[in-house]
């Protein structure tokens, strides 16, 4: 168990390093600072000045060294579009795009499980094909088209919701929340949907697959016979075990979902850091850019990271102590 | 003349297009609705694409044609429609119709060159990796995990963006580069897992140690002996991921940072038209939307269907 945590831990840093690197490389290479902040017609002297001064005349592991080490503390510089702190520009945008992304991870989820168990159980009748049909078509839609096609029926036609941007939302310390106001709600909806339903028909999918390979399996015909009701064998012992990939798939979407709101938070204008990502990318902001890239790239891991640890505690199996042959 | 043909024929040897006639594949392709159907519709939409200069009704892009007293017309079947602008018509009197036939030309042709790229990559990785082992083996496996563990789409704007960064006034040419190279180093790991994979089964095969035996050059081996069989499984991948590279191209141009503005993919198009959906000109958005999914569509079943008609097990 503790081998497995080391060796997932040391893992982890060897991905973040190599980001981190990825992001350095982008630094050095591409764009020159100096020339940014100086402008086309500075001196060569001005610019060697500027060189030492920012310390770019250091070696390169130095430099990377350097690197990390602010990147550590959260420090990536100005942006160069909007020449503000990379830094405070992140943690304005952080809570827009993490409750979006929550807000949908509990949509699939809430809606993905019980219409997977329920397209398993009822397998080939009308209402599960409908189901089924549906979502493929919720997997190969593109996610834009998605959001554009809620847009067009609920706010365009229907005049129902807000198509654009998160409306109120209320300061918590330095946490903006838009789940304490109705408005905040409002706007929520038709964004929270658009990224859920990938994912949604995805979970359904997964847990209509693992539903059906348990029901086959030898310990619930024992349980039928045993006399168990129905409802018991069902959700007490097939969901159960059909939920260790779903965590799995679930964590690791999670990643996905932050990923993804890029583009749904393109669609509704939505000001999280995928709308700031975006930016950065077509005006070549690379400080944003590196930054995003890190933060994205922790996240990823540590998800990765807590959805291993997790199966520890769901999957029994993996817990005992295997032999000491068996590496 | 058909008297002689019959004569001559059950004697002549079966020529390559009966013997495709008789093979296993068509006839599971002729038994199969879904695939027939889906195979018609990408035909449809592939022939559209290729043809635009000819079929399309209007030329978008001469703006000699354009008439912006043509601007933003319904959809013919609608009131207010013109029967000369079948779709209707975007805020430039531009027909959606020809846009949309020029535009799929652009995303099939961004799809297809990035597929094969990526094809092209991850099959020489993957037979690489699979065939020497060890070390290489070892570290493209490697570069395979970190590239699994992030989404698609946030690797080809990050591959984008750095593109973007360092050409900033990119000729238009250099931009499609850029995107197809974008798509096709994100598509390349999946190829190079497979490819390794029934690599590493052929490489221990008795045909594989013959050829070594006889000193035939391991260059040689890996690419006459061991590709030819192992190409099986990439087939079906190819043709799943084309319809995966239409739509990231699709997503990249929605977002602004795809194709140049100048030649509009249907992504582009799609764009364009979402600001246009607030004043009720729905037609202007809908229907490239419509057409991408269509023949994200077609490619995604036809690909299904090849999987199911190659794979032995179930037949």
């Amino acid at each position: 168990m503790l081998a497995f945590v080391l060796r997932r831990l040391i893992q982890a840093v060897v991905v973040m390093l190599t980001v981190a690197f990825i992001a350095f490389m982008l630094f050095q290479y591409v764009g020159d600072p100096v020339t940014n902040l100086l402008g086309q017609d500075a001196t060569p002297e001005q610019r060697q000045q500027l060189r030492a001064d920012l310390g770019l005349d250091a070696s390169f592991a130095v430099q990377f060294a350097r690197f990390v080490g602010n990147a550590v503390r959260g420090e990536f510089g100005l942006s160069l579009r909007q020449g503000r702190k990379v830094s405070s520009l992140i943690v304005e945008r952080f809570p827009a795009t993490i409750e979006l992304a929550l807000s949908a991870a509990v949509i699939a989820l809430a809606v993905g499980i019980p219409l997977g168990v329920y397209t398993a159980l009822r397998r080939g009748r009308f209402g599960s094909q409908v189901f089924m049909t549906l979502s493929l078509l919720g997997v190969s839609l593109p996610t834009f088209l998605i959001g554009i096609l809620l847009i067009l029926v609920f706010a365009v036609l229907l005049k129902l919701l807000p198509s654009f941007g998160r409306g109120e939302v209320v300061m918590l310390g330095g946490w903006s929340t838009g789940w304490l106001t109705i408005d905040g709600w409002k706007h929520l909806v038709l964004p929270a949907i658009t990224l859920a339903v990938f994912q949604l028909a995805l979970i359904m999918r997964l847990v209509r697959a693992e539903m059906l390979e348990v029901l086959r399996t030898d310990y619930i015909k024992f349980a039928r016979a045993r006399g168990i009701s129905d409802h018991a064998v069902y959700f007490g012992h097939a969901l159960k075990n059909t939920l260790v990939p779903v965590i799995t798939i679930t964590g690791l979407q999670l990643g996905a979902l932050i990923a993804f709101a890029i583009i749904t938070e393109t669609v509704f204008q939505w000001p999280g850091m995928g709308l700031l990502f975006i930016q950065a990318v077509q005006f070549a902001d690379i400080p944003v850019m590196a930054a995003y890239l890190c933060l994205i790239a922790l996240i990823f891991v540590l998800i990765n990271l807590f959805v291993d640890l997790l199966y520890f505690a769901v999957d029994p199996r993996l817990r005992i102590e295997r032999p000491a042959t068996a590496h | 003349m058909s008297t002689t043909t019959t004569a001559i024929s059950p004697a002549a040897k079966p020529g390559r297009w009966q013997r495709f006639l008789d093979s296993d594949l068509w006839f599971s392709f002729t038994h199969s609705p879904t695939a027939i159907i889906a195979a018609a519709i990408a035909l449809v939409c592939v022939t559209c694409a290729l043809f635009a200069n000819w079929i399309a009704p209007h030329n978008p892009f001469d703006l000699a044609t354009l008439d912006l007293m043509d601007a933003r017309l319904p959809p013919a079947w609608e009131e207010g429609g013109s029967s000369k602008y079948v779709f209707g018509t975007d805020d430039q009197g531009r027909d959606i119709l020809s846009a949309l036939m020029y535009g799929s030309r652009i995303s099939l042709f961004v799809g297809l060159a990035s597929v094969a790229l990526s094809m092209l990559i991850g099959v020489g990785l993957g037979l690489l990796s699979g065939f020497i082992g060890g070390a290489v083996d070892g570290f493209i496996m490697r570069v395979c995990d970190v590239m699994l563990s992030f989404p698609s789409i946030l690797v080809a704007l990050l591959i984008d963006g750095v593109g973007r960064a360092l050409f900033p006034n990119a000729h238009e040419s250099l931009a499609f580069s850029v995107l197809v190279i974008a798509i096709a180093l994100t598509g390349w790991v999946q190829y190079a897992r497979t490819v390794r994979g029934s690599t590493m089964v052929e490489r221990n095969k008795e045909y594989v140690q013959a050829a070594r035996v006889i000193g035939v050059a391991p260059l040689r081996v890996m690419f006459r002996h061991v590709l030819p069989n192992v190409l099986g499984p990439v087939l079906v991948l190819a043709t799943i991921q084309i319809a995966g590279a239409i739509i990231t191209e699709a997503t990249l141009s929605f977002l602004g940072v795809g194709v140049p503005p100048t030649s509009p993919s249907l992504g582009t198009l799609i764009r364009i038209g979402q600001d246009f959906l607030f004043s009720g000109e729905w037609w202007i958005t809908i229907f490239p939307g419509l057409m991408l999914v269509l023949i994200a569509l077609s490619v995604n079943l036809l690909g299904d269907w090849l999987r199911d008609a190659l794979n032995p097990r179930l037949r």
